[in-house]
C-alpha cells in the first residue's frame, strides 16, 4: 500500500463514521418513539462500528506521527523528526484538530462500553442512550470533517515538522488531555441516560442506578485530570505555583464540582427516587459545561495560556453545536420534568437535605467560578469596558462558599434517610468538633504562625477526617463494610487531605530568591542547598545549563538536585527545569534564573510543606471513586431481578 | 610569626563563613516583598495570563521597576494601584474593583448562595405537603427500605 | 409550577447571546484610559540630533499624531509604508517616538524605508511609553489642538484604520 494513502485511509474512515452515526443517531431513537423494533436494534451495531472506525483513524493519525509523515499538515504543525518517540505520540492531541479527534475517540469508546455493558437494560433504554450518544458524535465529526480536518494534507510534503511547544514535551501533558477528556466525553454518557428518561417519559429511579457507575467512572477520570494538570504546572512552570484560576482551568473544574453534586444527587435518586427532576438536570449541567469548556478553548473568546490557535469559524460552530445540543436537552427537560413523580418522603432534618444542602453549595461554587470566568466578556460584550477577573477575586469567592460545604461533608453520613435527630448527630459528632479545636489551634502553633484562615482550615479538615474515622469504627462494630461505604471514606477523607496541603502550602512555605556562586549555601525551611557547580549538558533535543545542587539538613546530605536552563533546538525562548526532592512533609523546590556576573546565578528556592498532599488527597478521592464504582457493579448483577420490573 | 598566622588563619575562616551564604538577589527584601505583593495583583499585559511579578516579559520587568520607584518614593498601594490604572485601565488589575459595573461580580456569589438556600427551603416545605399524595406503593416503598438496610 | 422548569433555558440563551457577541471581541486588547485626557508631558531627547528635545508642549495648537515604534518591531516594519502614506498626505504633523530601541538601529531603519515623521523622539528607557499606556508597539495616538488625547490605534495601521478612523478623526478635530 502506498504510503501516501494511508491519511486518506483516515481520512475516509471519519466520513464513515460520520455516516454510521447519523444513523445511529436518528433510527434507534424515532425506533424507540415509534415502537419500530427494526430500528431499535441498529443501535448496538452501529455503535460498535463507529467505534471501530474511529480507532482505525485515530491510530492512523498517531501512526503518521510515529513514522514523521510530514505530508499531513498537522504532524507537520506540531512535531518534527528530532522528538522523541513518546513526546511524538503525545504530539497527537497536542494540537485542536488532533485533541478533537481525541474526543470523539473517546466518546465512541464510551458509547461502546455503554453497549457490550447493558445486556441486561430494557432495550428501549439503550437505544434512546446509544441514540443520543450517536447524535452527539454526528454533530462534533461534522464539525472535525467542516473545520478541522486532521488529515489535511501538506503537498510537497515538509522536509521536517516545526516541532511541539517545549512545555508540552513533557510525561505529565501527554498523559493530562486524554485523563481530561475521559472525564468530560464521559459526563455524555450520564447526559444520554438523562435524556433518554426524559425522552421515555418514564423519570424513575432505574435511570439513576444505570447511569451511577457511569458518572462516578468519568468523575474518576476528570478528578486525575485535573490533578495531573495542576501537578504538572507545578513541576513545569518553575515558580511553584499550582492553581490559576485560568479560564481554562476553570472550564474543568466546573464539571467536576456539578459533576460531584450529580455523583451524590444519583445516589439518592436511586436509594430515595427523590431529586429526579435535580438530578437530570445536573447530568444535563454537567455535559454542557463539558461542551462550554471545549467552547472556551477553542474560540478564542478568552485569552488563556491553554487556547488552541484560534479561527472564528471554528468559533461560531461550536457555539451552535452547544446551542443545539443543551438548548435541546434543556427545552426537553422543561417539557418532561413536571411529569415526574416525587420520591420517598423526608423530613426537614435527614440525610436527603444534608445532600441536598451540600448540592447547592457545589452548584453555587461552579455558578460563581462561571460569573467570574465569563464577567469580563459580559462587559466588554456589553460596551462597558474591559475588566479584568484573576485569583484574588476567586480565592475570596470560593473558599467562604466552600466553607459550610465542607462542614456538611463530615455530618451528612451521620444522619438518617428519612429523619434524623439534631441532638443524635451532635451526640455522635461532639468527638470529632473537639479533635477538629485542638487541631486547629495546635498545628499554627506548632508550624510558627497562627491566622484565622489557616486555623480555620485544619479545623474543617480534622473535622471530616475524626468524623471519618469515627464513622469507621462504627461500622467495624457492625461488619464488613460495602465497597460503596469505604469509597464514601476515601473520599470524604481525600478532601480533607487535599485542604491540609493547600492550607500548609498556603500559609507556611518559604521561597527566596538569591544569588549564588559556585560553594554558596541558601537556606530555606530549616534546610540548606549548596551550590556545587553549574556544567553544560545535552539532550535529545536541547541545550542544557545544569546546575548542581547539594541538599542537606542538620549536616546531613539528603539530595542532589540538578535544574537546567534549557535552550530547545525549536525555540529561542530558554526553558527553565526545576529540581524537586519530593517528600511526605515537604518539597524542596529549586530553580535556575539568570546567569550574573562573578560566576554566579540567581537561584529561586522554595520550601513548600505538605504540597503533595494537594494531589495526594486527589488520588484518594479517584480511589474512593474506584470502590464506589466496583460496588455498583456488583449490586447491579444481583439487583438484575428488581430492574425488570421496573 | 605565630601570631600573624593565627590572625590570617582566623580571618580565613571567618570569611569563609559568611561568604558562603548566598545573598538575597534583591537589593532590598522587604521592598521586595512589597513589590511582590502588589504586582502579583495585577496581569502582565504582553504574556496575559502571568501576574506582572511572575513574567518575565520585558513590559513587566519595566513596569516592576515603576513600582519599586513608586514604593521608595513613598505612595501607599492605593496610589501605585491608581498609577497603574491611568494608564492601563481595570484591565491590570487582577482583583477586580468594586465599583457600579462590578457590582454584580462581587455580590452574585452570594446572591446566588442566599436564592439556593431559599429555593431548598421552599421545596422542602412544599414537598413535605405534597408527599402524602405520592405515587409510591407499599411494595416501592418496602423495597426501597429493604436496599437501605443493605446499604449501611 | 411548570414555569420554574423553563429557567434553565433562558438562562442558557442569555449565556449563548453574549457568548455569541463575545466571538466578535478581542479580548487580548486592552483600550486605553487616556482617550479624552491631557496627552501625558514629557521632555526627551530627539532620535537624530540628541542635542535637540520634544515635548508634546511644542505641538500646541495643532492636531497632531504621535506613532510609537521600534526597529526590532516586526509590525512596525509592516505598518511603515502606511506611515509614509501618512505623511505624504500632509494631513497632520506625524511625530515618531522611538521606543527602547537603539538610536543607530532605529536611524538605519528610517533611511531604509523612509522617514513619515516630521521629527522623532527618543525613549530610551521605555518610561514614556508606560506614561501613555504603551503595551506593545506599534502603537498610533491621535491628539486634539489642546493636547488632549482622541484617538489611539492598537497594533498596526491599515488602510481601513486609516481611512474611516484617524482621517475622520483629524478633519473633525481640525474644525475646531
Amino acid at each position: 500500500m502506498d504510503q501516501a494513502m494511508i491519511p486518506e485511509i483516515g481520512h475516509f474512515a471519519l466520513i464513515l463514521a460520520l455516516c454510521v452515526s447519523i444513523v445511529q443517531g436518528v433510527l434507534p431513537l424515532i425506533g424507540a418513539q415509534q415502537g419500530r423494533r427494526e430500528w431499535l436494534v441498529l443501535a448496538r451495531p452501529a455503535t460498535q462500528i463507529s467505534f471501530f472506525l474511529l480507532t482505525l483513524s485515530f491510530g492512523i493519525l498517531a501512526w503518521c506521527f510515529y513514522v514523521n509523515d510530514f505530508s499531513v499538515l498537522y504532524v507537520a504543525e506540531h512535531s518534527n523528526a528530532q522528538l522523541p518517540t513518546v513526546y511524538r505520540i503525545g504530539a497527537v492531541w497536542g494540537g485542536h484538530e488532533g485533541s478533537l479527534l481525541l474526543w470523539i475517540f473517546l466518546l465512541t469508546g464510551w458509547a461502546f462500553a455503554v453497549a457490550q455493558l447493558s445486556k441486561t437494560l430494557d432495550e428501549f433504554m439503550v437505544a434512546r442512550v446509544l441514540g443520543v450518544l450517536g447524535l452527539v458524535a454526528t454533530g462534533l465529526l461534522l464539525f472535525v470533517l467542516a473545520t478541522s480536518n486532521p488529515f489535511e494534507r501538506l503537498l510537497p510534503a515538509a522536509q521536517d515538522g516545526r516541532s511541539l511547544n517545549p512545555l508540552l514535551q513533557d510525561p505529565g501533558l501527554v498523559f493530562h488531555p486524554p485523563m481530561l477528556y475521559m472525564g468530560y466525553v464521559g459526563f455524555s454518557v450520564a447526559f444520554a441516560f438523562a435524556i433518554a428518561s426524559l425522552l421515555s417519559g418514564k423519570l424513575d429511579a432505574a435511570w439513576a442506578r444505570w447511569s451511577r457507575p457511569w458518572t462516578i467512572t468519568a468523575w474518576i477520570f476528570l478528578t486525575l485530570g485535573i490533578a495531573l494538570g495542576s501537578w504538572w504546572a507545578y513541576y513545569e512552570l518553575g515558580w511553584g505555583g499550582w492553581w490559576f484560576w485560568d479560564p481554562v482551568e476553570n472550564a474543568s473544574f466546573m464539571p467536576w464540582l456539578i459533576g460531584t453534586a450529580l455523583i451524590h444527587s444519583l445516589a439518592v435518586t436511586e436509594k430515595r427516587g427523590g431529586f429526579k427532576n435535580w438530578t437530570v438536570l445536573l447530568a444535563i449541567i454537567a455535559f454542557s459545561m463539558s461542551l462550554l469548556g471545549t467552547f472556551l478553548v477553542r474560540s478564542g473568546v478568552l485569552t488563556s495560556v491553554h487556547a488552541f490557535a484560534t479561527d472564528p469559524r471554528r468559533g461560531i460552530f461550536i457555539l451552535i453545536l452547544l446551542s443545539l445540543v443543551v438548548g435541546s436537552s434543556l427545552f426537553l427537560y422543561a417539557l418532561r420534568a413536571p411529569k415526574s413523580t416525587l420520591g420517598g418522603a423526608f423530613s426537614l432534618m435527614s440525610r436527603e437535605t444534608l445532600m441536598l444542602m451540600g448540592n447547592v453549595f457545589l452548584v453555587v461554587a461552579a455558578g460563581s467560578v462561571l460569573l467570574g470566568t465569563l464577567y469580563p466578556l459580559l462587559i466588554d460584550a456589553l460596551n462597558l469596558g474591559k475588566i479584568s477577573v484573576g485569583p484574588p477575586y476567586f480565592n475570596a469567592v470560593f473558599v467562604p462558599i466552600m466553607i459550610p460545604a465542607l462542614f456538611l461533608l463530615a455530618v451528612g453520613p451521620w444522619a438518617n434517610w428519612k429523619s434524623t435527630s439534631i441532638t443524635v448527630l451532635l451526640k455522635r459528632l461532639w468527638v470529632a468538633a473537639l479533635v477538629a479545636f485542638i487541631a486547629a489551634i495546635l498545628i499554627p502553633r506548632i508550624m510558627g504562625e497562627f491566622t484565622i484562615l489557616t486555623a480555620l482550615g485544619f479545623l474543617l479538615a480534622f473535622w471530616i477526617i475524626a468524623s471519618g474515622i469515627l464513622q469507621i469504627i462504627k461500622q467495624f462494630k457492625v461488619g464488613k463494610p460495602t465497597r460503596s461505604f469505604i469509597g464514601m471514606q476515601l473520599g470524604h477523607i481525600g478532601i480533607a487531605v487535599f485542604v491540609i496541603g493547600v492550607t500548609m502550602v498556603g500559609a507556611y512555605q518559604e521561597e527566596k530568591d538569591v544569588r549564588m556562586a559556585p560553594g554558596d549555601t541558601a537556606m530555606v525551611g530549616g534546610y540548606q542547598l549548596q551550590l556545587l557547580g553549574v556544567k553544560p549538558a545535552q539532550g535529545p533535543n536541547y541545550q542544557a545549563t545544569r546546575g548542581v545542587f547539594e541538599l542537606s539538613r542538620n549536616g546531613k546530605v539528603q539530595e542532589i538536585l540538578s535544574p537546567e536552563k534549557r535552550n530547545y533546538d525549536s525555540s529561542t525562548m530558554p526553558m527553565t527545569e526545576a529540581a524537586i526532592d519530593a517528600g511526605l512533609t515537604r518539597d524542596i523546590y529549586v530553580s535556575l534564573g539568570e546567569p550574573l556576573e562573578g560566576n554566579a546565578w540567581a537561584v529561586r528556592v522554595y520550601y513548600k510543606p505538605f504540597v503533595d498532599w494537594i494531589w495526594g488527597g486527589c488520588l484518594l478521592m479517584a480511589l474512593g471513586g474506584l470502590f464506589a464504582v466496583m460496588d455498583k457493579r456488583y449490586r447491579l448483577r444481583t439487583k438484575k431481578s428488581l430492574l425488570r420490573k421496573d | 610569626m605565630k601570631r600573624i598566622l593565627t590572625i590570617c588563619l582566623f580571618l580565613c575562616f571567618s570569611h569563609a563563613s559568611w561568604a558562603n551564604e548566598a545573598t538575597p538577589l534583591a537589593e532590598d527584601p522587604a521592598l521586595e516583598q512589597r513589590l511582590i505583593s502588589i504586582s502579583e495583583e495585577m496581569r502582565c499585559l504582553v504574556c496575559q495570563n502571568e501576574s506582572l511579578s511572575g513574567s518575565r516579559s520585558e513590559l513587566a520587568q519595566d513596569l516592576r521597576r515603576e513600582i519599586r520607584d513608586l514604593i521608595r518614593q513613598g505612595k501607599t498601594d492605593a496610589e501605585i494601584r491608581t498609577f497603574m490604572v491611568d494608564r492601563y485601565g481595570d484591565f491590570i488589575l487582577y482583583r477586580p474593583p468594586v465599583k457600579p459595573i462590578t457590582w454584580l461580580l462581587w455580590i452574585g456569589p452570594f446572591i446566588l448562595m442566599v436564592a439556593g438556600i431559599a429555593a431548598l427551603l421552599m421545596y422542602l416545605r412544599r414537598r413535605s405537603g405534597q408527599v402524602h399524595n405520592a405515587t409510591l406503593t407499599e411494595d416501592e416503598n418496602k423495597r426501597i427500605d429493604a436496599l437501605l438496610r443493605e446499604d449501611k | 409550577m411548570k414555569a420554574k422548569f423553563i429557567i434553565p433555558l433562558l438562562l442558557f440563551i442569555v449565556l449563548v447571546a453574549f457568548l455569541a457577541v463575545g466571538l466578535n471581541r478581542d479580548p487580548r486588547e486592552v483600550p486605553s484610559p487616556l482617550i479624552n485626557k491631557a496627552a501625558p508631558a514629557f521632555n526627551v531627547p530627539q532620535l537624530a540630533d540628541p542635542k535637540k528635545s520634544f515635548s508634546p508642549e511644542d505641538m500646541k495648537g495643532q492636531v497632531w499624531i504621535l506613532n510609537v515604534f521600534a526597529s526590532w518591531c516586526v509590525a512596525c516594519r509592516e505598518e511603515h509604508p502606511m506611515l509614509v502614506e501618512m505623511s505624504k498626505s500632509q494631513v497632520a504633523p506625524l511625530i515618531g517616538l522611538d521606543y527602547k530601541d537603539k538610536r543607530a538601529d532605529a536611524m538605519e531603519m528610517l533611511a531604509r524605508q523612509g522617514n513619515p515623521y516630521n521629527l522623532s523622539a527618543f525613549d530610551s528607557d521605555g518610561r514614556v511609553g508606560i506614561n501613555y499606556g504603551v503595551y506593545g508597539v506599534p502603537e498610533t495616538y491621535v491628539i486634539d489642538k489642546a493636547g488632549i488625547i482622541r484617538f489611539k490605534q492598537i497594533g498596526p495601521i491599515t488602510k481601513e484604520v486609516l481611512e474611516k478612523s484617524i482621517y475622520p478623526i483629524i478633519s473633525e478635530l481640525k474644525k475646531d
